[in-house]
């Protein structure tokens, strides 16, 4: 009530004024006029527009979170009844004739075993390539890393993809080859296809490792740099070098940070689309050699299926990716319980 | 296994910019030596060219000799590394590591210098801890994470940890500048303890802190504004609190500036 903010000093007739508005705004206490009242504050009509605009928003994001989310699932289920086969445990993708059967066993695990190959190359060099910017290099080399770094994150997925596809998989079919003679007697290193092609899950990782790379690495970059000082010449001050500094201090420091930033990293290698489309060259069925050409993962076989789908199809491609969704979800759940797991040794109360 | 250090002709630099001057002294054994001044006359920045932890900030260099115990710690052939693991430091604000227990904070120091035995450790750790007045306090919760302590017990498990490795010198700067009065108390007799068996030097802004735990006193000071900081003068507690030889050193420890 504006009685509240009018100084005493004020004429009587505009205390009196502010008392009448309030006795119509039903919250006035009338009589005590010594006492300054509760203060309900005028609405003005910038906050009114603004609050109005601000919650008009927040109302359509649901709104059209709930639509697709709707349209998805009726999709998916319509062509979750006609299907013939086992949608979980299948590998096949036959969406038209009598007998439709489609399961995404196959896609899953290809999408599991590149995003994997992708995280276990990624995530080392990521931390050394954020070490090295932070602890070791000087400043203008680090510098100019970073920035190097950053623009990585902005080459289009489809450069990767026409990249991988051109240059990097030709070239790697002697490591193909070398891997899987010297580390063949592992199953999955196993490779029955000896003809020369690299267009496998094993590029796709490499591909993938290296779009994931920048954002790892720019994320880790920022968490290393938030170790306080302090806790860096604990270590030093104790007799460590600088790797046992790290190790000891900036490693167990970062290692939330690491996760988080792994984490962003792995949700786009496995929703990464165009490049593996390009380069993979895919088949249906659930691929564990990945040195052998073949598997496939659900986005790319979205993108590779979708323009000649019937309507059976899209809705089936749509079940898929609400697999995809779903598992993106998973991980991010399993790393959330990991970095809560020791939350009193975070460092965060420190 | 305490040493002598002796200071001649140290200059200390961040860049182009000189931080102390010319500083000369001897820091006996067995003795706590207290750094009193001003703020910005570099009794911190000396303090850290005692264990060459100065030289870790960028630009930053020394000219001079530090010897303990007639060895060179500015020699063309001493590691770093080694001086620091002979010289122990506790700093201003109590840093424990955060991700670690309060045992494996004091276990820290071991495991870098390859102690992996868990006996071994174990009896370190309750030494350490006792050693720093400690042990009665956190006992019983050895594996929980060392923040979760009060103020002063955490700057007593940064000396747990720091004496844990056997130094033969402390450093200690501002160590209590960041506690309560009963915790600094608490700290000053550990200081009392401690100094049977290390050399220490202590950097302080309190005047009754250095009057009561040291046995001689340097005071610093800048010529000016600008100027890098001085030694005035060093000499027994006793005589610098109650008869100092230069005038700067009476009106500083009688309140009349700094």
């Amino acid at each position: 009530m504006s009685t509240s903010i009018t100084p005493e000093s004020r004429g009587d007739a505009k205390r009196d004024s502010g008392r009448r508005r309030g006795r119509s705004d039903k919250t006035g206490h009338g009589t005590d006029a010594k006492l300054p009242k509760p203060a309900k504050t005028q609405v003005r009509l910038g906050d009114r527009v603004f609050l109005g605009s601000s919650r008009g928003a927040g109302i359509l994001l649901l709104v059209i979170m709930a639509a697709i989310a709707v349209f998805l699932v009726v999709e998916a289920l319509d062509a979750l009844g006609k299907n013939d086969g086992n949608f979980l445990t299948d590998s096949t993708w036959v969406t038209d004739g009598a007998k439709p059967a489609f399961g995404v066993a196959g896609l899953v695990g290809g999408t599991v075993i590149s995003a994997a190959i992708a995280m276990l190359i990624a995530v080392p060099v990521a931390v050394g390539v954020a070490l090295f910017i932070t602890h070791y290099a000087p400043r203008r080399v680090a510098q100019t890393l970073g920035y190097i770094v950053d623009l990585l994150a902005a080459v289009p997925s489809v450069v990767f993809g026409l990249w991988g596809l051109v240059f990097l998989s030709p070239k790697l079919i002697g490591l193909h080859t070398w891997l899987s003679d010297y580390l063949g007697w592992i199953p999955i290193f196993d490779k029955d296809d000896a003809g020369a092609t690299a267009r496998t899950l094993f590029t796709c990782g490499i591909i993938l490792a290296i779009m994931v790379l920048p954002i790892i690495a720019a994320v880790t970059r920022e968490v290393f740099l938030q170790v306080p000082r302090a806790h860096e010449e604990a270590a030093l001050a104790l007799g460590a070098t600088r790797w046992e500094m790290i190790r000891t201090a900036v490693l167990p420091f970062g290692k939330p940070g690491i996760i988080s930033a792994s984490m962003l990293g792995l949700g786009r290698a496995l929703g990464e689309t165009i490049a593996v489309a390009m380069v993979l060259s895919s088949s249906q069925e659930l691929v564990f050699k990945f040195l052998d050409p073949g598997g496939n993962t659900i986005a790319a076989n979205i993108a590779n299926q979708f323009g000649e789908s019937n309507e059976l199809g899209r809705g089936a491609l749509i079940a898929s990716g609400l697999v995809l969704f779903f598992l993106t979800l998973l991980v991010n759940g399993a790393a959330r319980v990991v970095i809560n797991r020791h939350k009193e040794f975070s460092g965060a109360n420190a | 296994m305490t040493k002598r250090i002796e200071i001649s002709g140290l200059n200390a630099y961040y860049g182009a910019n000189k931080a102390v001057e010319d500083i000369s002294m001897t820091i006996e054994p067995r003795t706590v030596t207290a750094f009193i001044g001003p703020s910005g006359c570099g009794k911190s920045t000396f303090i850290r060219t005692l264990n060459r932890m100065h030289e870790l900030i960028p630009g930053a260099r020394v000219e001079g000799r530090v010897q303990l115990d007639g060895q060179d710690l500015y020699g063309p052939e001493v590691d770093p590394v080694a001086v620091r693991r002979t010289i122990g430091m506790v700093f201003q604000r109590p840093n424990p590591f955060p991700t670690m227990s309060i045992y494996d904070n004091v276990a820290a120091g071991l495991k870098l210098n390859g102690v992996k035995k868990k006996s071994d450790l174990d009896a370190v750790v309750e030494r350490s801890l006792r050693g720093a007045n400690l042990w009665n306090e956190v006992k019983d919760r050895l594996g929980k994470p060392g923040s979760g302590l009060s103020g002063g017990q955490q700057q007593r498990l940064c000396i747990a940890r720091a004496i844990a490795v056997e130094p033969q010198v402390l450093l200690m700067d501002e160590p209590c500048s960041a506690l309560d009065p009963i915790s600094t108390l608490a700290i000053e007799d550990l200081i009392a303890l401690l100094k049977e068996r290390y050399t220490i030097v202590i950097v302080t802004h309190n005047m009754q802190q250095a009057a009561r735990v040291s046995d001689r006193t340097a005071f610093f000071n800048l010529a000016g504004p600008g100027q890098p900081g001085r030694l005035v003068e060093i000499g027994d507690t006793e005589k610098i609190f109650s008869a100092p030889e230069v005038e700067a050193t009476a009106d500083y420890i009688a309140g009349r500036f700094g």
